[in-house]
């Protein structure tokens, strides 16, 4: 049985899809065949950011509709083959999801995947209702500032009450925090909410924190998912997420400021 | 001239409610002459005590057990050992008709604390006494949360409400009873909604949006002076919110 994880945050541009293409290829280079799903229907960018925007054929709405077959839709990523998307369509609307089709599509994939990742539209409609509601695990996109952390608080209500495991009485989804374009250097001026304090209105488990990092947007115009970019903190934060959502102990990076040695206090950071 | 009449009329009579405790005979027989032996035996225990007492006669058992008894009978035994029947309970049909015609009311189960009805099987029962036991039972329904209350998110106690963990900003937590709030609120909590204004609302860490006891309520700006991290409790005191540390 595959775990189904959903990358969720209620607001939008806090880098769902950023991790959700990270995230996927973690799990794939680590060995376990892996889907990821876009589920933003109408406003699909899943397939640029990994990078096989021209390779698509048919979406996810065309395999709800019949129109497609599940392995017909699936594009097996170039640079690692334990990895395939399944696109959102750009020509439809959300309401072109339903939970039976949705519901038979991760069936189906659970089959023969280890983990599938739902990258969930912004908002609470219908898209991301239904990218969460057969989520086993949930990741919690969230910035550290105000209206993110409330968004993501009130995603978190939702998971627990509207998911299928919450309507069967069963285990409810665990739960995990990511906090992404932290700033170490702009929460010691205090323009940004410290680990701490998200965490304490949250209540919720870190799995790790993702640096604001130049490498993120450039990962993203070359369509390169960014945790390829092993130089990069980005890629280097995801890889640790990966590592201990798996289950290993790493220590939590990228939350003190760095301190700058000698040569980069003369040449600058890069 | 005939209007001013009325207005200097001083008035005579009032109605108004109240309970009192009266002794019931609960019946488990039908046996007449063994119920006659048995109050007997009692009177004569005390005498005085039982002398012109007022008696609540209560059927429920025997119906239960589909037990016939002629009312009339059992009304003039008890009035042979010196009691003054004040009605019936737990009655069917025929034996509240019974009653009625001898000027005895027919009262409800109301506040028995006898609930045998229940554990009959639901033919036996040709008295509305099942639904009127309901509300006896509904009284007390206090809720435990917990998980952490999401922005968003409402929950509603028709008790108390017991959370054990945060009530994020955006929640609304509400009780016809007290609340209490083992972490921090940032929602809103309103207790005693239904107009109860002795209830209260306990909390380890104020940062509420909003509190409310029996609809009188303060927002956060109100609360801003109460410093945060620390255990108070909310009362109602004469139409004012009330905060104090514990």
């Amino acid at each position: 049985m595959a775990r189904i994880i959903v990358v969720t945050s209620g607001k939008g541009g806090v880098g769902k899809t950023t991790t959700s293409a990270a995230i996927a290829m973690g799990l794939a280079k680590r060995g376990h065949k892996t889907a990821v799903i876009d589920f933003d229907v109408g406003l699909r960018n899943l397939d640029l950011i990994m990078g096989c925007e021209r390779r698509v054929v048919y979406d996810l709405v065309n395999v709800i509709n019949n129109e497609a077959t599940l392995n017909q839709a699936l594009i097996r990523d170039k640079r690692c083959d334990q990895l395939f998307i399944l696109p959102a369509s750009q020509t439809r609307d959300k309401d072109a999801l339903t939970t039976e089709g949705v519901g038979k599509i991760l069936e189906e994939l659970s089959k023969d995947f280890k983990y599938i990742v739902c990258d969930s539209p912004a908002g609470i409609e219908r898209g991301a209702t239904l990218a969460m509601y057969f989520a086993d695990d949930a990741f919690v996109v969230t910035n550290p500032e105000v209206s993110s952390v409330r968004d993501s608080d009130r995603m978190l209500g939702i998971l627990s009450s509207k998911s299928r495991r919450a309507e069967n009485g069963e285990e409810p989804i665990k739960e995990y925090l990511l906090l992404s374009r932290y700033s170490p250097d702009r929460v010691k001026l205090g323009e940004m909410l410290s680990v701490d304090d998200v965490q304490e209105i949250l209540s919720l488990h870190l799995l790790g924190v993702i640096p604001e990092s130049k490498s993120v947007l450039n990962a993203s115009n070359s369509g390169t998912p960014v945790i390829l970019d092993e130089q990069s903190d980005a890629g280097q934060a995801y890889t640790d997420i990966v590592a201990r959502y798996l289950g290993e102990t790493k220590p939590h990076r990228f939350i003190e400021e760095e301190k700058k040695g000698l040569f980069s206090k003369l040449f600058g950071s890069k | 001239m005939s209007t001013g009449a009325p207005t200097s009329q001083k008035t005579a009579l009032e109605f108004k409610s109240t309970s009192l405790t009266v002794p019931v005979l609960l019946l488990a027989s039908n046996d007449i002459s063994l119920i006659d032996q048995q109050l007997k035996e009692k009177v004569v225990q005390a005498p005085e005590f039982f002398k012109n007492s007022p008696l609540l006669i209560d059927l429920q058992k025997l119906n239960a057990q589909n037990l016939p008894i002629d009312f009339a009978e059992i009304v003039a035994i008890v009035r042979q050992h010196g009691f003054m029947p004040v009605g019936v309970r737990g009655g069917n049909e025929q034996q509240n008709g019974d009653a009625l015609a001898m000027n005895l009311p027919q009262h409800s189960l109301h506040g028995s604390n006898a609930p045998l009805v229940n554990k009959a099987p639901a033919k036996t029962l040709p008295t509305p006494a099942p639904e009127e036991q309901k509300p006896a039972n509904q009284s007390i329904e206090n809720k435990l949360v917990t998980q952490p209350i999401r922005s968003g998110q409402r929950v509603y106690a028709k008790g108390d409400l017991i959370v054990t963990a945060t009530v994020s900003a955006g929640a609304e937590i509400m009780a016809e009873g007290n609340i209490h709030i083992y972490g921090s609120l940032r929602g809103r909590a309103l207790a005693g909604v239904l107009g109860n204004v002795n209830s209260r609302i306990f909390c380890s860490d104020l940062q509420a949006e909003l509190i409310s006891i029996a609809g009188i309520y303060q927002l956060s700006d109100d609360l801003s002076k109460h410093p945060a991290h620390k255990p108070v409790q909310i009362s109602l005191d004469n139409q004012t919110l009330i905060i104090k540390d514990i």
